[in-house]
């Protein structure tokens, strides 16, 4: 086809009954808004994450165990990886939607929710089994 | 135009007359521009932050299993390849936290001109490499202090 002539429609369809039957779209702006809050509370998070990191830089087992069984550290550490793997989740969704069509895309969608609960559950599990463990100062 | 399809690519435009709307974009006849580097390097970026964020668990795990499971970790972590990797985490976070903040601006509807777009694309590369450089020259500086006391007091 010719992209410079102007076009003219020959289909004698209105607006409505062209968008009928093309389906909704379902969801997206729900994904689309949990997407930018989970970024917006990630700012401030990553902050932290970046004191945290220049605080243990090149720490040995040790420093991480007692850091990590601070309360605080533990709750902030919390809500990082539950964050990061939710918007991980949400973003890599997107790339899925965008180049996986066809029948791949439900196993897709599907294997990328359960890596990203995995992923989350065992972040959170490390952190509690950190945030947990007997003190090493109150043995001592 | 026979298929109804094509209709939805019918546009009008201000003075009334129709046009055809761009379809996807097509890299091969589009000129390079700054802006759909960053805007795909934000996408990468966001795939390479979750990859490293991954491996950032398995340290955390390890932290969490004792002291023979962190020294497999730490020999990772102080292998050159390993520093590189990290490296190349931190580059990926840090850009895809500079081009998130610009996403929240255009969400908010600030800085979404074409002109401001372009303005800010430099902008957000020099703040990425800047931010990248002082964080890796930060963490890798504090680490080598703190092996440097521990050789000494041991």
């Amino acid at each position: 086809m010719n992209a410079s002539h102007t076009p003219r429609i020959d289909v004698m369809r209105s607006q409505l009954a062209r968008a009928r039957g093309l389906g909704s779209a379902k969801t997206g702006v729900d994904h689309w808004w949990l997407e930018r809050m989970s970024a917006v509370a990630l700012v401030p998070l990553s902050g932290w994450f970046v004191l945290q990191v220049l605080r243990l830089a090149g720490a040995e087992q040790q420093d991480v165990v007692e850091w990590g069984g601070k309360p605080a550290n533990a709750s902030m550490l919390l809500a990082l990886m539950v964050l990061t793997f939710y918007h991980m989740q949400l973003g890599l969704q997107v790339i899925i939607d965008d180049y996986v069509h066809g029948k791949a895309h439900l196993p897709a969608s599907l294997l990328l929710k359960g890596a990203a609960l995995l992923i989350g559950l065992f972040a959170v599990i490390a952190v509690l089994k950190l945030a947990l463990a007997p003190s090493t100062k109150a043995g001592a | 135009m026979q298929d109804v399809r094509d209709a939805l690519y019918i546009g009008h435009r201000s003075d009334g007359t129709l046009t055809r709307r761009p379809m996807s974009p097509h890299l091969q006849v589009y000129r390079f521009r700054l802006s759909m580097f960053l805007s795909i390097a934000n996408r990468a970026a966001g795939v390479a932050a979750a990859a490293g964020s991954a491996l950032g668990v398995c340290w955390l795990n390890a932290a969490s299993k004792g002291p023979e499971s962190f020294k497999k970790v730490q020999k990772v972590t102080r292998n050159p390849l390993g520093k590189l990797a990290l490296a190349g985490w931190t580059l990926a976070l840090v850009y895809h936290f500079v081009a998130g903040l610009r996403h929240l601006a255009w969400d908010a509807g600030y800085r979404f001109e074409k002109k401001e777009i372009n303005e800010d694309g430099p902008v957000a590369v020099g703040v990425t490499v800047g931010a990248t450089l002082v964080l890796l020259a930060s963490i890798f500086g504090v680490a080598a202090c703190r092996s440097r006391k521990k050789k000494k007091a041991s």
